[in-house]
């Protein structure tokens, strides 16, 4: 027994440990002193904790994506993230004509509706053309291939829309009845956040009874099981994999319009962060795996609003909320070291 | 194919193709950004060429398609081809002009100039037809130099290429030429028609010429050369050595400015060339050892913060060493990783780097948002390195140095053992090839260089700011070692030229550079994955299927029983 | 006790026991089969044995001393070589290339002297060279060092694997299935090629093999599996004339009209 366990641990593993170790250490140390110093009242970890859910949401819808398209093609759609950004630049078009024509006011959850809808089927329809463009022909080549060509297609994306639609930032309108706040338990709470939060929670209910239930569900998952098995089944392999990468670019639309209503603004890399980030979320949740996308994309979000404020804070770092994209790329480096597999995932046994 | 209407054939979807291209073209701007600079003055801006070099384009791979069809029929396709192009372009025009429809409040660039340039300045309906006809002409071009066999239809096509390659650099034939030769074929931006005129037949004639004598030259210089090898060899070498060391003389202060980038971009190009072309290791972090070579050299030269006083020479170990440093410890966690989540991480750990140094927690030791100023400058003897032709030589010693570092270990066990790692990580070490070190000697080898070429950057701008390293870095080098060729040297500096060097000299490709990169990397991966200068023992690398060996299996037999 | 021997091996996954309380003693210098249908648990004790995956249970003895809890590369510097299934050559790199990866570990030279071409690199790389020109002759692909590994036809490439597996040097060798997808000529050839690898380079071999031609004539000792165990063990002679084996085969049915 003592050989066995002496014969895993070797120079890399200590290293590795020591980091992990160290990190929960300040972790544990800056949140002591932090909530010891009583710097914020629980009325702030409360907003804080609402503001990381709604936040957690996007990042879970956006995750869907990544997960989905995981699932089917073992491979990482580099370009998931201006997936996301495609819906909601050209759903802010659409935002402003029917802000010019008064029909938010007087229309404003119809036309919430027009905006949402709009913008899942742009993200839809960018993620199925790049499917059928740029990943389809490359199926059998060597894995860097397909990944070299994700980047590509991601920075084209980006400044292809830059190019078409300007580099400056838009500003979504307002949408009256989102804004202000809600009492709940004596509480006020931002409405948009709780909205944000229960419509994400509720698109991936949906997306989840639809991979259960129907039999185009049931598709996607054989063919994550196993391509060839499925096409002997008379599965359509080609149109089962648009067919996700469709659910993913909707779900990621969604997202998208819920991020533009929660900063109210757009532009061409808005993709960037919020990908890496909902990357980040589906490997933490066990990549291939939709529940755990859902969980991760939440836990991250959480993690992230209270983080830099709970610990950072603690250890005396200024401006600790400048760093909270680098808790959630650190968050991501450590899942990846000490349980590559995610939360709930057994997908990847020997792939990470 | 009978049943279908017109609209749904083949041609169509070709002509719909270009005219969606074109379209899109216009819309993002590119035609009116580039129509700022003549092609062939007065008669064709650079933004038109565009156009119809795109709807030749389209002809051509038409044409491509339909080979053994009669030249005639082929013509008429192209024309086709190049109306629906045409017409879609009059479309965006009317569309543009219907002013309830503000095409302008989504598409920024649906502006007048656009009209103007789509228009020939002409007014509708002169331009229009001006248009129609181009692009039909274009369309008809493009598919009969498909299509004309021999040397006349390959020729066509390659002196047009050349002739506009030529047209495009005109900015760097004028600083070589005499004024007068100068002036005689180019006006101020672009060609004038007589030079365009005997340019383009020049070309053709000689692409003529050597395809009646070109072998009959070859095969001499081939004996010349098989007869005293090693004199050949040295009289190349020469040739380049000497033509390299006076090419700053040669082109002039604004040239090796561009020179001295692209040189800098080929140190980290080796570099990561080492990480990627050799061990198949995808690291999109490449900028922060980048970033730390730089800031190293920054922070203990820079008298601002007047932490250290150190000279370049005394810190430019130090800035490879933190460089290796991190490679190490980049390397340490991410062993374990392949593909596609090493090179998530990888750029995660870039932007981890880049912020940290943006953040006001380490603003006293790293500068902070607003950067260091006064980083030395490297001396050479009682000579102060500082102007881009005196940089250039430093910067042409580090690309020494990085081309012997990684020719050297190329062609040693370590570089049959990185190729391994890239082939199959895992017959790699069942053949006893312990893993983590050579992992590890990639990551830091690659910083190495990475480091060397920050620290340079650092002296030659001699102040910088975070915004330097971003992402886009990483993924300009990356893109450079794809366009030249993954795991070739050469390939390395012919990516740099290609596309560190057009976007400098072309100031308008600059603001699409992304755009065209992006594009580039897929389509280099789709249509010719081993790049532009594939070292020549591996040509065909990527085209490889990875369940190669399962293929093989299955139709094995079949050839068996052939053989018997 | 033989040259290698496993000592209650098993290996788990989930709830799948892939190979299950195995134990096998392989004598030096004899060529040892392991023989059992599809998923009987043979290539995971391939893969057991040379450590790319850690043995749940039990005991992987060379020469007398532990191997199990090494990783896959100290196996291969202990003298484990081994070939796969479905080969697994470095396609994009030449046959000698091929060949010179696989003596990695004799060639005797640091990161320095890669570096700075020093004449120990030169003189090491050399004697690579010069050895895998031999082992180019052994497995009759004289003068074709210089092609891509992925553009040799079938057999050539088994043939090649198994070069790049003598590389090693090896004292025991794992061949996985060596005449996969041959026809009756080939297979023949294979067979007095796997005879001379013990008979010349004195090398212990041990294989999975489904050919029973193959099996029975040139195996010393065989170990039948199914469902992860050891169902029988003996001479290719009383390997023939064992029931359970028939029945693992061929079904119940056969084994009661055999007996």
């Amino acid at each position: 027994m003592w050989q066995k366990l002496k014969s895993k641990i070797t120079g890399m593993t200590i290293v590795m440990w020591t980091i992990g170790i160290v990190t929960l250490a300040l972790v544990v140390y800056g949140s002591a002193v932090t909530l010891i110093s009583g710097k914020y009242t629980l009325k702030q970890w409360i907003d804080f904790l609402i503001f990381g859910l709604a936040q957690g949401g996007i990042y879970a819808l956006i995750a869907l994506g990544y997960t989905q398209v995981y699932g089917v093609l073992k491979m990482i759609n580099f370009a998931h993230s201006e997936v996301f950004m495609s819906g909601p630049m050209i759903g802010y078009f659409v935002a402003t004509d029917l802000y010019h024509f008064n029909y938010i006011d007087t229309h404003p959850y119809l036309s919430i509706l027009i905006v949402l809808i709009v913008a899942m089927f742009v993200s839809m329809s960018v993620a199925v053309i790049l499917e059928r463009i740029a990943y389809r022909p490359l199926r059998n080549a060597p894995r860097l291939v397909p990944l070299i060509t994700a980047i590509g297609a991601s920075f084209f994306l980006q400044y292809f829309f830059k190019g078409l639609f300007g580099s400056n930032i838009k500003v979504y309108p307002d949408w009256k009845v989102f804004l202000g706040k809600w009492v709940v338990f004596g509480q006020p709470i931002l409405k948009i956040q709780i909205i944000v939060f229960f419509a994400a929670v509720l698109l991936m209910a949906g997306l989840f009874s639809f991979m259960q239930r129907t039999k185009t569900g049931k598709a996607i998952r054989a063919v994550s099981e196993d391509k060839d098995a499925a096409a002997l089944m008379g599965i359509d392999v080609d149109s089962t994999i648009s067919f996700s990468f469709a659910l993913g670019g909707m779900m990621a639309g969604a997202g998208g319009v819920f991020y533009a209503l929660m900063y109210k603004q757009v532009f061409f890399l808005m993709g960037f962060v919020p990908g890496i980030k909902a990357f980040t979320a589906a490997v933490l949740g066990g990549i291939g795996n939709v529940p755990g996308a859902m969980l991760g994309g939440l836990f991250l979000g959480l993690f992230e609003a209270i983080g830099p404020n709970l610990f950072l804070d603690g250890l005396g770092i200024p401006s600790p909320y400048q760093l909270k994209d680098v808790i959630a790329f650190s968050v991501l480096v450590l899942v990846l070291i000490f349980r590559p597999t995610g939360i709930l995932g057994e997908r990847l046994a020997k792939r990470a | 194919m009978e049943n279908r209407h017109f609209w749904q054939s083949e041609v169509m979807n070709f002509g719909w193709l270009a005219g969606i291209l074109v379209v899109l073209l216009a819309l993002v701007g590119m035609v009116v950004s580039f129509s700022q600079r003549g092609f062939i003055s007065g008669v064709m801006s650079e933004g038109q060429l565009l156009i119809f070099l795109t709807v030749a384009l389209i002809g051509f791979v038409a044409g491509k398609k339909m080979e053994r069809q009669s030249v005639l029929k082929v013509a008429l396709w192209g024309g086709i081809i190049g109306f629906v192009a045409g017409l879609s372009l009059i479309v965006l025009v009317l569309l543009t002009g219907i002013k309830p429809l503000n095409l302008r409040s989504m598409f920024l660039n649906a502006s007048p100039q656009l009209v103007k340039v789509l228009t020939f300045g002409k007014g509708q309906g002169a331009g229009f037809l001006y248009l129609l006809l181009l692009n039909i002409l274009s369309g008809i071009f493009g598919g009969l130099a498909a299509v004309i066999p021999g040397i006349w239809g390959s020729g066509l096509a390659n002196s047009a290429l050349i002739t506009i390659l030529i047209g495009l650099l005109t900015d760097i034939w004028k600083t070589f030429l005499p004024r007068g030769v100068a002036k005689f074929f180019f006006a101020n931006k672009g060609f004038n028609v007589t030079g365009f005129l005997i340019t383009f037949f020049f070309i053709l004639a000689f692409l003529l010429f050597w395809s009646l004598y070109g072998a009959r030259i070859k095969v001499s210089y081939g004996n010349v050369a098989s007869r005293q090898p090693k004199k050949v060899k040295i009289t190349w070498w020469v040739i380049s050595l000497v033509v390299l060391l006076l090419l700053p003389r040669l082109v002039g202060s604004y040239l090796s400015e561009v020179l001295d980038l692209v040189g800098i971009y080929i140190i980290m190009g080796l570099g990561l060339n080492i990480v990627v072309g050799f061990a198949g290791l995808l690291d999109l972090g490449y900028v922060a050892f980048f970033a730390i070579g730089a800031y190293t050299m920054g922070v203990f030269t820079s008298p601002e913060l007047g932490l250290f006083h150190l000279t370049f020479w005394e810190t430019l170990p130090l800035s490879i060493l933190f460089a290796v440093l991190a490679g190490v410890l980049l390397g340490i966690p991410v062993l374990g990783m392949r593909g596609d989540y090493l090179a998530i991480v990888t750029m995660g750990f870039g932007e981890i780097i880049r912020l940290l140094v943006l953040s006001d927690a380490l603003k006293p030791i790293l500068g902070g948002a607003q950067g260091l100023v006064g980083i030395a400058r490297p001396t050479v003897g009682h000579i102060v390195v500082k102007n881009p032709p005196q940089f250039y030589y430093l910067i042409l010693a580090g690309i020494f140095i990085a081309w012997y570092v990684a020719s050297a270990l190329k062609d040693s066990k370590l570089g049959r053992a990185w190729m391994a790692l890239r082939e199959d990580e895992d017959v790699a070490q069942a053949m006893g090839i312990n893993l983590v070190s050579i992992k590890l000697l990639a990551f830091a080898t690659g910083a190495a260089l990475s480091g060397l070429s920050g620290a340079i950057f650092a002296a030659k701008l001699n102040s910088m700011v975070p915004h330097s390293f971003t992402i886009l870095i990483s993924i300009y080098v990356l893109s450079l070692i794809i366009v030249g060729g993954v795991g070739s040297l050469p390939g390395v500096v012919v990516g740099a030229l290609a596309l560190i060097g057009t976007p400098e000299l072309l100031r308008e490709f600059a603001e699409y550079r992304m755009m065209i990169y992006g594009a580039v990397l897929v389509g280099m991966m789709l249509y010719k994955p081993e790049g532009l200068w594939p070292e020549p023992a591996r040509r065909r690398e990527l085209h490889g299927e990875e369940g190669k060996s399962a293929v093989t299996a299955s139709t094995a037999p079949v050839q068996m029983s052939e053989e018997a | 006790m033989g040259i290698l021997e496993t000592h209650d091996a098993t290996k788990r996954f989930g709830g799948l026991v892939a190979v299950d309380k195995v134990n096998i003693d392989i004598a030096e210098r004899s060529i040892y089969s392991i023989i059992g249908p599809n998923g009987a648990g043979k290539t995971t004790l391939f893969n057991c044995i040379t450590c790319f995956y850690t043995a749940d249970e039990g005991e992987i003895l060379l020469d007398g001393h532990p191997i199990q809890y090494l990783s896959p590369d100290r196996v291969a510097h202990k003298g484990i070589a081994r070939t796969y299934q479905n080969i697994r050559l470095f396609s994009n790199m030449t046959v000698i290339e091929n060949i010179m990866v696989g003596m990695h570990i004799h060639t005797h030279y640091g990161y320095l002297d890669a570096l700075l071409r020093s004449p120990r690199k030169k003189k090491e790389d050399a004697k690579s060279v010069a050895e895998a020109q031999r082992l180019l002759n052994f497995i009759d692909l004289t003068g074709k060092g210089d092609l891509f590994a992925k553009n040799l036809p079938y057999g050539e490439q088994r043939r090649l694997e198994i070069a790049r597996a003598l590389a090693l040097r090896p004292k025991v060798l794992l061949l996985d299935e060596p005449t996969a997808g041959m026809n009756p000529i080939e297979t023949e050839n294979t067979m007095h090629f796997i005879r001379r690898l013990r008979d010349e380079l004195g090398i212990t071999i041990l294989l999975i093999e489904h050919d029973m031609k193959v099996v029975m004539g040139i195996s010393e000792m065989i170990t039948v599996m199914d469902f992860g165990k050891v169902i029988a063990k003996g001479t290719p002679d009383e390997i023939k004339a064992n029931p359970r084996v028939i029945e693992a085969y061929l079904g119940h049915g056969a084994a009661e009209a055999a007996a």
